[in-house]
């Protein structure tokens, strides 16, 4: 029943997913934009890191998948950061 | 599970690279070419990972969306609003420049068309398949790099080493960023060692898994282009007297095991049995730090500071510094 | 290592998955041709970076090549790089 729970976890990652994108498309300014992509899509990520966790069954990839995870995460962070601020550096957040 | 239940997939997977293709190259507006331009990298390291090849998908993902994206920004960087003039060439040369685009686009579909039809030619994929045992390593792509194909690759460092010489010639490096601010810098602080630690990683693993002498360089580089976004104009490269031992220490090297092995029964580049595992990883770890190094060069536009009187007897300029 | 026992059904929803995933990088394409600053553009190059790495994840699995997981821990380290690249060109050069 693994399998099942695997199956259930990815397609609520990729619930969030699309919901990121959507915000990505349909929000109207540049910085909610950046929240429903960046929060979003990190942990529609992560739930399905686990649900491929859980098709793999090994320790090693699961540690593996969690590091991917986390690199995804700090980078998202960073850039989220990085590019709100060049946005409000050039006038145009608001 | 048939590759026919892929074909929505790939169908949908073809459309997008096609149409992020033509947006990349059609935009007028540079800046957004260029980022349209690193999205295609990445979607082209996944599609090549559907393809079963992790080392074409690694060395794009390193290579085609890291270095290049980085590289295209570089040239960007002194243009405020970069924007390509309204049609640069006109009338006669347009019309035959548009034939010329056609006939190449119908060639390689003619190609394309004759591969899929399967002809059965002499494969040589599956004499080499035979001979990898026999290699020293155990990935089928570094087997052929490095083994049978090493003359190949020798010359494909020569290539690169020559087109760093192009870009040292242009003039001195350009100048770096200013400081960076907390969040990038801890981001630097944290990424770079992850991105040198899996450059080894990857250099080691690429013996008997994907991976290998490239991607390793590339990603080295990608840590030497971070540090340089950092702040750092040096990019983290040793001085410029280093620097030069480290651009050709990919071609000494590989030079070097191919002279040293040659013997009355061996051929230039024909490792003996038993040392060709341990030769391959030498030459593909000098040829990681040459990439490296070429592909931090050319990042950083042109000869590092201290770069002409770097190596000399004394310090003082002589009568032949005129560059 | 990674010979993962699933169901035909399995196999069937994670290509769906996979699909999907597909479309939601093209919704963020269109914002990244429609949007109007260069901020827009980056978030779209965020998106096909974590988006990219979900797909491989997924692949990973479908395929049995353990060594898409390694592409993933490279896409999304470069992820950061690319995003800091394209920020920081634009800041007052020294």
């Amino acid at each position: 029943m693994s399998e099942v729970l695997a199956i259930v976890l990815i397609a609520a990652g990729l619930l969030f997913f699309a919901a990121g994108s959507i915000g990505l498309l349909r929000l109207p300014d540049m910085h909610s934009r950046l929240h429903a992509l960046t929060k979003a899509d990190n942990l529609g990520l992560g739930l399905l890191a686990g649900g491929v966790a859980l098709f793999a069954g090994s320790l090693a990839i699961a540690l593996q998948l969690l590091l991917i995870w986390l690199l995804v995460l700090v980078a998202s962070a960073a850039s989220a950061h990085l590019i709100s601020q060049h946005a409000l550096r050039r006038g145009r957040g608001q | 599970m048939t590759d026919a239940h892929w074909i929505p997939l790939d169908m949908l997977l073809a459309a997008l690279l096609l149409g992020l293709g033509w947006a990349s190259v059609a935009t007028r507006d540079l800046k957004r070419g260029v980022a349209l331009f690193i999205a295609l990298g990445l979607l082209l390291a996944v599609t090549w990972a559907r393809l079963r090849a992790p080392d074409l998908a690694m060395a794009e993902a390193a290579i085609g969306a890291g270095i290049a994206g980085a590289l295209l920004l570089a040239a960007l960087r002194d243009e405020d609003r970069a924007v390509l003039p309204d049609a640069p060439i006109g009338g006669p040369r347009l019309w035959l420049l548009n034939l010329f685009c056609i006939g190449l686009a119908g060639a390689v579909g003619w190609g394309l068309l004759d591969a899929m039809a399967g002809s059965d030619g002499i494969r040589l994929a599956e004499v080499a398949g035979d001979h990898i045992p026999d290699s020293g390593v155990s990935n089928p792509v570094t087997a052929v790099l490095l083994n049978f194909r090493a003359y190949d690759t020798l010359l494909e460092l020569a290539v690169v080493l020559a087109a760093v010489l192009g870009v040292l010639s242009l003039g001195p490096a350009r100048p770096g960023f200013e400081r960076a601010g907390p969040v990038l810098g801890g981001l630097v602080r944290w990424l770079s060692p992850l991105l040198i630690v899996t450059a080894g990683y990857l250099l080691w693993v690429g013996a008997h898994a994907p991976g290998g002498a490239f991607q390793a360089g590339a990603m080295l580089a990608a840590a030497a282009v971070l540090l340089r976004l950092g702040g750092r104009a040096d990019a983290g490269l040793p001085a410029p007297g280093a620097l030069r031992w480290l651009l050709v220490a990919g071609i000494a090297v590989f030079l070097v095991v191919g002279l040293a092995v040659i013997a009355p029964d061996r051929a230039f580049l024909q490792y003996p049995q038993g040392w060709a595992g341990g030769l391959i990883l030498l030459i593909e770890a000098a040829a990681t730090l040459s990439i490296a190094v070429a592909l931090a060069l050319a990042y950083t536009g042109g000869r590092p500071p201290g770069w002409e009187t770097a190596g000399r007897l004394s310090a003082s300029p002589s009568r032949r510094e005129g560059q | 290592m990674e010979e993962v026992e699933m169901t035909t059904v399995s196999q069937a929803l994670l290509l769906l998955s996979l699909a999907l995933l597909l479309v939601t990088l093209l919704l963020g394409l269109v914002r990244a041709l429609r949007g109007p600053s260069l901020e827009d553009r980056l978030m779209s190059v965020l998106l096909f970076g974590t988006g990219g790495v979900a797909m491989l994840l997924l692949m990973a699995v479908l395929l049995a090549m353990p060594a898409l997981l390694d592409v993933a821990l490279m896409l999304a380290l470069l992820g950061a790089v690319a995003a800091a690249a394209m920020t920081r060109r634009e800041t007052h050069d020294v």
